[in-house]
């Protein structure tokens, strides 16, 4: 019975573009699809390290360009390359979290958005490689051997299954033993070192798979709308993951997953605001923090058990 | 040029703008040393600062003196209700979450000013004229000694404030321990307030000075804050000695780096310098010893 939420969530996912024709919606679920995959990993990071990153733009960025760069310019195979990327990139992630992960407060906040700050000024600066502010194109789709991804509706499958898959994977990881550790530390960090967690090591080892799967959406992204430009990778968009994930609950990865499908979908249903759509972030993630610090998607679970229980 | 009259250029520019990152990098202190978080919105602060004065000086055309005191008074109550509306309300008192909503705050503030002053970039006339000074050789713009000047007098009063009067004193209580302070019956709610009133004040102040000599648009806030908590942890976060001289020295690191090496790569110095800063000593220059590792 413990993998009935997963299986019924994985029917309905596989079962809802059935019913849809090869529109507009479907390109929105697939861009959904990888924040939940970067959403998922920010969310062990918040939930269960009790740390901030607000530079997950920046990982998703680095995914995103070395497999552009790489397979288009460089013409190295799609597959292998966005492996390679995943590696570089929780490389870099290392270095940022060694030192910063060690100090108690929130250093991490500042150094990861300082590091978002860079990589976005490498971006446009190394017009050479990247392409400079306006962005790089031509980036080759996905194949595998000759069957290729060329339609929103393959893509919406293959993003999808990975994403399924990064959730389940995430979730045994919680509720295995490393998972025990990491619910100890969030609850009390100097306890659960007296009881021999090596917490350091734990949060490092949490920031670096964390940006190591928002590399993998950034190259998965790169393949999938063949050109990225750096306006995608800003502080902004780190901001954007930083709300799904306050929104969809802390801890809760289930909540992550509704948060980043609402905050997707969330600017196609409010076309008007696109202009001021800095303001609406900055007020949902004020609101959702003052008045449910627990997130969303656990209030809203929460108040559903309650009025239920009153009925019966 | 010589070289030695390069340098000497560059460190003196880069002092002026690194005193305005002192201001900055003392607003995050005060902050933190009544609440214990990381004020996000600083940078805000700092934006405006100088949107403000753009507004009651360039187009309301009030005369300068009024101006200033008008927009530093308005930046500080705006960080006052900062902490009155948003924190203050939040159900969760955890660092985590206070933290998040002064993120949540600062993108709020700066779609609010991008709806209010537009996206171009504006600036503002030099306080007094921009014919340069030679001083031993090279050239000041009269705004950087108008920089200077006010940041100077302005960390002195700052310094009497905390030393001299009973409501500094409060202030350095609460820092030194929230509880015996609050034990000993000071107002730690109203400090904390006035810890967000005055950080308002000393943005605005730098946002007013930084104006006519860089520009300022809605998202300038986020990179001056940065700069200002660089230096805030390059001179040990929380003490004002530090502070000061984190700025100072970020400056001066930032401005012969562009003028030497590169200037495409300026910003990314100032970030190099933090994580270089928390690898090899976390407490900065005059940080109380090391920081407490969990």
């Amino acid at each position: 019975m413990k993998h009935l939420p997963l299986m019924v969530f994985s029917l309905v996912v596989f079962a809802l573009p059935l019913g849809m024709g090869n529109n507009y919606y479907l390109m929105a679920l697939n861009i959904a699809a990888l924040n939940v995959m970067i959403v998922i990993g920010l969310n062990l990071l918040m939930g269960y390290a009790g740390q901030i990153s607000l530079g997950h733009a920046a990982f998703f960025g680095l995914g995103a360009y070395f497999s552009a760069v790489l397979t288009t310019t460089y013409g190295f195979p799609a597959w292998p390359t966005i492996l390679g990327a995943m590696v570089v990139t929780a490389g870099i992630a290392c270095i940022i979290g060694i030192p910063t992960l060690k100090l108690q407060g929130h250093y991490l906040v500042m150094a990861t958005l300082g590091f978002n700050v860079i990589v976005y000024i490498i971006m446009i600066q190394l017009g050479s490689v990247t392409g400079g502010p306006s962005g790089f194109a031509g980036i080759p789709g996905l194949r595998i051997g000759s069957f290729a991804f060329e339609s929103d509706r393959k893509i919406y499958y293959l993003f999808w299954a990975i994403s399924i898959g990064i959730l389940s994977l995430s979730l045994n990881l919680i509720h295995s033993r490393v998972g025990r550790a990491m619910a100890a530390l969030s609850h009390n960090e100097i306890a659960a070192r007296c009881t021999g967690i090596d917490t350091e090591t734990i949060k490092i080892k949490i920031f670096v798979i964390s940006a190591a799967m928002a590399s993998l959406a950034g190259s998965l992204y790169a393949h999938y709308i063949s050109f990225i430009s750096p306006g995608s990778f800003s502080i902004f968009f780190s901001l954007q993951t930083v709300t799904m994930v306050l929104v969809g609950g802390m801890g809760s990865l289930w909540g992550s997953v509704f948060g980043a499908i609402l905050m997707s979908l969330l600017p196609e249903i409010l076309h008007g605001v696109k202009e001021y759509n800095v303001l609406v972030y900055g007020f949902i993630l004020m609101v959702v923090l003052i008045f449910f610090p627990e997130g969303l998607f656990p209030s809203v679970r929460s108040f559903v058990a309650t009025t239920f229980r009153k009925k019966t | 040029m010589p070289l030695l009259l390069k340098l000497f250029q560059f460190t003196l520019s880069g002092l002026t703008t690194g005193s305005t990152y002192a201001l900055i990098a003392i607003g995050f202190s005060i902050i933190h040393n009544a609440t214990g978080i990381v004020n996000f919105a600083q940078g805000e602060f700092v934006m405006l600062g100088g949107m403000f004065m753009i507004t009651f000086y360039g187009y309301l055309k009030l005369p300068m003196a009024p101006a200033f005191v008008l927009s530093v008074f308005a930046v500080a109550f705006i960080g006052l209700l900062l902490e009155r509306t948003t924190l203050r309300c939040s159900k969760s008192k955890e660092i985590f979450n206070l933290v998040m909503i002064t993120v949540g705050a600062s993108i709020f503030i700066k779609g609010l000013a991008m709806a209010i002053w537009g996206k171009s970039a504006m600036t503002l006339p030099p306080f007094s004229g921009d014919d340069p000074i030679l001083f031993f050789g090279a050239a000041i713009m009269p705004q950087c000694i108008w920089i200077f000047g006010i940041t100077v007098s302005v960390v002195a009063a700052l310094n009497m404030f905390f030393i001299r009067t009973r409501t500094g004193k409060a202030m350095r209580a609460v820092a030194a321990s929230r509880r015996s302070a609050l034990l000993a019956g000071i107002p730690v709610n109203r400090v904390i307030a006035l810890s967000f009133f005055l950080s308002g004040a000393l943005g605005a102040v730098a946002g007013i000075v930084l104006t006519p000599v860089t520009t300022i648009s809605y998202d300038s806030g986020v990179m001056l804050g940065l700069k200002g908590f660089s230096a805030a942890i390059l001179g040990g976060y929380g003490s004002m000695i530090g502070a000061v001289a984190g700025g100072l020295l970020l400056g001066a690191l930032e401005s012969l780096g562009a003028g030497l090496v590169s200037s495409e790569y300026k910003d990314v110095l100032a970030f190099l310098i933090l994580l270089i800063v928390l690898f090899f000593k976390p407490a900065g220059m005059f940080g109380k010893g090391s920081l407490r590792k969990v």
